[in-house]
């Protein structure tokens, strides 16, 4: 789920290829030049402190040495300059992936979560959520990389390598999922205090599927049907919840922490650290610092009845 | 003063050798040790800090490894972490691995060219106490609690007044400006004593392979220091005087810091390699019994090495969005530095290939480095591609790759180095048997600790966080990689009981205990105040091997007052013979000057205006000449 060894699209699986056969070239000379010593050292005849220095190299050359040390610098020249072309090569192949047609997505690091925003994709308008991103296997993907606060980077080595988000320069990510499945995306730049919990999802699921999770995206929240639903949503808005968290459709318009619009659809909270379950969610409302330390998120003391409230509105925010 | 001066030469009376001897020493008591300035009670002090260093920073390292042998645990928390590996990494880089290098240079180098002091003995006294200064600033700090938490590389913004707005960063900005005031100032005496302080007939291309890849290295620091220097210094005014270098919302520019830092920070692996291919052209040819294969090659090799050093930097930073073309660029530099290196290690095996060999623990160091560089080097082939490099970049395939070259490439080298020269340095030899069982647990334990994490990387664990969720796959190669850190301890701390041990021995090493062929073993085990009774004459590339000549010494040098013979930079023909400074509390006094202008700007610019009057008393106090130093020189010039 998060490893360079299993590709799921076209980009990750090209530097793989290159890995297999840079490791193989380079196995092949680490053997050899091991194997060189190993031989040196078993037929060189042992000596001791008293063993007189021989000195008949002294002013003279030495043909065969000179004649091995030539030719292993010059196959070894020689594998670098095969290695410099199927480099560039790859980087040219990597640079080149076909991206009409593609989907848009921007994206930006926080300290430490992942804003995801969707361009307009044809007629349909974009929308915004967060730590997720899903996309049609198949379709090239263009990423559009910013950062709010430090550098981060964006990662996810089953589809392709990473791409810094620097504060003032603009980035972009191009890939393409080939198969379908869950695959995790990390931080790689170190970027502060919670550094190591700050992952997200790249969901890739084929292109019906898709289409209808973005169709249900770009609906505003559903409004609640009964009566603790009622309550969980006028708890959200009378607390400190609405001035950091947007849910559309509702009154709340923060923007400081991630968009809540569809929180109740998401696999994990808090950046990919928790799995969204009734218990997560309530310990991470009431003292998110316990679970992730440095989280800018506040606690929220709430009487166990409102606390309940707001996680059943919250799981039906679908 | 006297009617007949007191003069060396290879028929010297004891009464001479005991002048040249009180003449040479430190003074004592606790003043005198203030002021010692002999090169080797400096270099010695200079080497023991740094090893305190390494202790520390692999402490450091080992309480981080305890915190990642289990997933999602909790002993230590996230401030902490980022502490200790900032910690680590700065410690390791800038207080251990090219200060080590410099002090172990500093106590060879006079011996190995046959010369009785290094140049400008004051300032290396100063270069080593304001190291000294800068390394307790950074230790005091972690332990008052206000560590720098940004990493040893310290990227803005992250590092920048907004985001790290505690004192560490400036602590760690400032620990910079000292180290590399330190190290500048040992790179000047080094690249001095190389070119001017020679025996007569030790020409350029008769220098051992280590004096000269420490004047290479020296070159190197002259050129990527100052590169550090100046993105340290832009870093604390935008943090203490509000300027904008790194603020990309006043037109400053994010990436100027990883262009600056890296431009010093990639020949700085150089500057930690490049000595100890020295230490490795000395082992090999005394213990394969001959002089070394391919004297040209070799040099000419460390030379390329340090010019192509500099043409790599860009390779930290593929994963920015600079331009292609200028990514193939450095990759074509980066592969191309693995050439000089080969042609080295290819020197060496036709080196063991044609000798006869003792096989001691210095040689065994050595020979792990064969197998470990040489991985290292590899590795390193890959994360010079710029499509392997995105995968891997900021993973633990990196930390095991960068742990290969440095340990592989220096810390292995280093210690068959003690192992080698603990004769010279202490005048015993270290117990064989300990080094043996040192060797095997720091040989086994390294590859169990970081051979996982190359697949560790590969499964997609980034670098410098502080815990892992359970489930990822990652949690054997954690535990594993673990137990190898303690394996690693464990030898270390046979190597410091193996040096206590020999230390409370009276067994005395012989001058030359390995039967080798260069100066410093031609002098007693530890060698004398003076190292040498008479300046020898150099024939040859291993003196002591070669049939002798004639003339074998020179004489006529002054054994009451600090004459040296300085030599041409060429051939080492002799040239004049000036007075060298005698020992001086004022260095000290100097070094604690500009501790409290370091240290004062860290908290007010004003600092650097009041506190530059005591730094100008003390200099002025250091260049005064003394009356009783003049009348001596006077008395001994000759006219024609």
């Amino acid at each position: 789920m998060q490893s360079a060894l299993t590709p799921a699209g076209i980009q990750a699986s090209r530097i793989l290829d290159l890995w297999h056969l840079t490791l193989a070239v380079c196995c092949v000379v680490f053997a050899a030049i091991l194997l060189a010593c190993l031989i040196a050292m078993m037929r060189a005849p042992r000596a001791n402190r008293a063993t007189p220095a021989d000195l008949s190299a002294v002013g003279h050359r030495e043909p065969r040495v000179r004649f091995w040390v030539v030719a292993a610098t010059g196959v070894s020249t020689f594998l670098l300059f095969g290695l410099v072309l199927a480099d560039v090569l790859t980087d040219r192949a990597l640079s080149r992936l076909p991206v009409d047609n593609a989907l848009r997505i921007e994206m930006t690091g926080y300290q430490w979560w992942w804003q995801v925003r969707y361009a307009n994709d044809g007629d349909a308008p974009g929308f915004t959520l967060a730590n997720e991103l899903h996309v049609p296997v198949g379709r090239p993907v263009v990423v559009s990389l910013k950062a709010a606060d430090v550098i981060h980077t964006f990662w996810v080595p089953n589809l392709h390598g990473k791409k810094d988000m620097i504060p003032g320069r603009d980035a972009t990510i191009e890939f393409r999922a080939d198969k379908a499945g869950v695959y995790r995306g990390q931080c790689a730049e170190f970027c502060g205090y919670e550094h190591a919990l700050m992952a997200f999802q790249v969901i890739a699921d084929p292109p019906a599927q898709y289409e209808a999770w973005a169709a249900r995206q770009r609906q505003p929240s559903i409004a609640p049907s009964d009566d603790i639903a009622v309550r969980g949503r006028d708890v959200f808005m009378s607390q400190d919840c609405a001035r950091c968290h947007t849910v559309r459709g509702t009154e709340a318009q923060g923007t400081i922490g991630p968009d809540l619009t569809h929180v109740g659809s998401r696999q994990f909270i808090a950046a990919g650290t928790l799995s969204n379950n009734r218990g997560n969610l309530a310990g991470w409302i009431v003292d998110p610092r316990a679970l992730k330390p440095g989280t800018v998120m506040p606690p929220t003391r709430l009487p166990p009845a409102d606390l309940q409230a707001l996680l059943v509105w919250m799981e039906t925010l679908k | 003063m006297s009617e007949a001066p007191l003069t060396d030469g290879p028929h010297a009376s004891p009464e001479v050798r005991d002048a040249l001897a009180k003449t040479w020493s430190d003074p004592p008591g606790f003043i005198g040790m203030l002021s010692a300035v002999n090169h080797k009670t400096i270099a010695r002090r200079f080497i023991v800090t740094t090893f305190v260093f390494f202790v520390l920073a692999g402490l450091l390292a080992l309480a981080m490894r305890t915190q990642l042998a289990r997933p999602d645990q909790r002993l230590i928390g996230p401030n902490l972490y980022n502490e200790l590996f900032t910690m680590h990494g700065t410690t390791m880089m800038f207080l251990f691995a090219v200060p080590v290098m410099q002090a172990v240079a500093a106590y060879l180098v006079p011996l190995m060219i046959g010369a009785r002091s290094i140049a400008f003995p004051r300032m290396n006294a100063y270069a080593y106490w304001v190291f000294l200064f800068g390394g307790l600033l950074l230790f005091a700090a972690l332990a008052v609690n206000t560590a720098p938490n940004t990493g040893w590389f310290s990227y803005v913004p992250l590092a920048g007044p907004d985001y790290s707005p505690n004192k560490g960063t400036d602590i760690w900005a400032q620990m910079i400006t000292f180290t590399e005031l330190s190290g500048l100032l040992e790179a000047v005496v080094l690249i001095t004593t190389i070119f001017k302080l020679r025996a007569p007939g030790m020409s350029l291309n008769r220098m051992p392979l280590f004096v000269w890849a420490t004047l290479v290295t020296q070159f190197m620091v002259i050129f990527a220091m100052p590169a550090v220097m100046l993105c340290s210094t832009a870093l604390i005014l935008d943090r203490l005087v509000g300027t904008h270098f790194y603020n990309p919302a006043k037109g400053g520019d994010v990436l100027l810091w990883q262009h600056l830092f890296w431009f010093f920070g990639h020949p700085e692996v150089y500057l930690i390699f490049i000595p100890p291919l020295g230490f490795i052209s000395s082992i090999i040819p005394t213990f394969a019994r001959r002089p070394i294969f391919g004297y040209p090659a070799m040099v000419l090799s460390l030379i390329a090495t340090a010019f192509l050093a500099f043409g790599l930097w860009v390779h930290h930073m593929f994963a920015t969005n600079i331009p292609e073309l200028g990514k193939s660029f450095f990759t074509a530099a980066s592969l191309m530095i693995a050439i000089p290196s080969a042609i080295q290690i290819f020197c060496w095996i036709g080196t063991l290939w044609t000798g006869k060999l003792n096989l001691r623990v210095p040689l065994l160091f050595v020979l792990a480095f064969f197998f470990i560089l040489v991985m290292g080097g590899m590795t390193g082939i890959m994360v010079a591609s710029v499509p392997l490099d995105l995968q891997v970049h900021d993973t633990y395939f990196v930390v095991a790759h960068l742990h290969y070259v440095l340990l592989g490439g220096a810390v292995f080298p280093l210690f068959g180095a003690f192992f080698y020269w603990f004769p010279k340095f202490a005048g015993r030899l270290l117990d064989e048997r300990l080094g043996k069982w040192q060797f095997w647990l720091f040989f086994i334990g390294f590859n169990v600790t970081f051979f996982p994490m190359h697949l560790l990387g590969l499964e997609g664990m980034p670098r410098r966080v502080w815990t892992y969720p359970h489930g990822m796959g990652w949690d054997g190669m954690n535990f594993t990689a673990t137990i190898g850190a303690y394996m690693i301890a464990l030898s270390v701390l046979l190597f410091i009981v193996n040096v206590v041990k020999t230390m409370r021995s009276d067994e005395r090493a012989a001058a030359d205990p390995w039967g080798a062929g260069t100066l410093e073993w031609s002098v007693p085990s530890p060698p004398p105040p003076h190292n040498f009774d008479a300046i020898p004459v150099v024939h040859g590339r291993d003196p002591l091997w070669e049939p002798s000549a004639q003339p074998a010494f020179v004489a006529g040098l002054a054994a009451d007052a600090r004459e040296v013979l300085v030599t041409s930079v060429l051939d080492a023909q002799p040239d004049h013979r000036p007075m060298f400074p005698t020992p001086s509390l004022w260095p000290f006094a100097s070094a604690v000057a500009t501790t409290i202008l370091f240290i004062g700007s860290i908290y007010t610019p004003w600092a650097i205006v009041w506190a530059s009057l005591p730094v100008a008393v003390a200099m002025i106090g250091w260049f005064w000449p003394s009356r009783g130093e003049n009348r001596l020189a006077v008395a001994r010039e000759r006219r024609p």
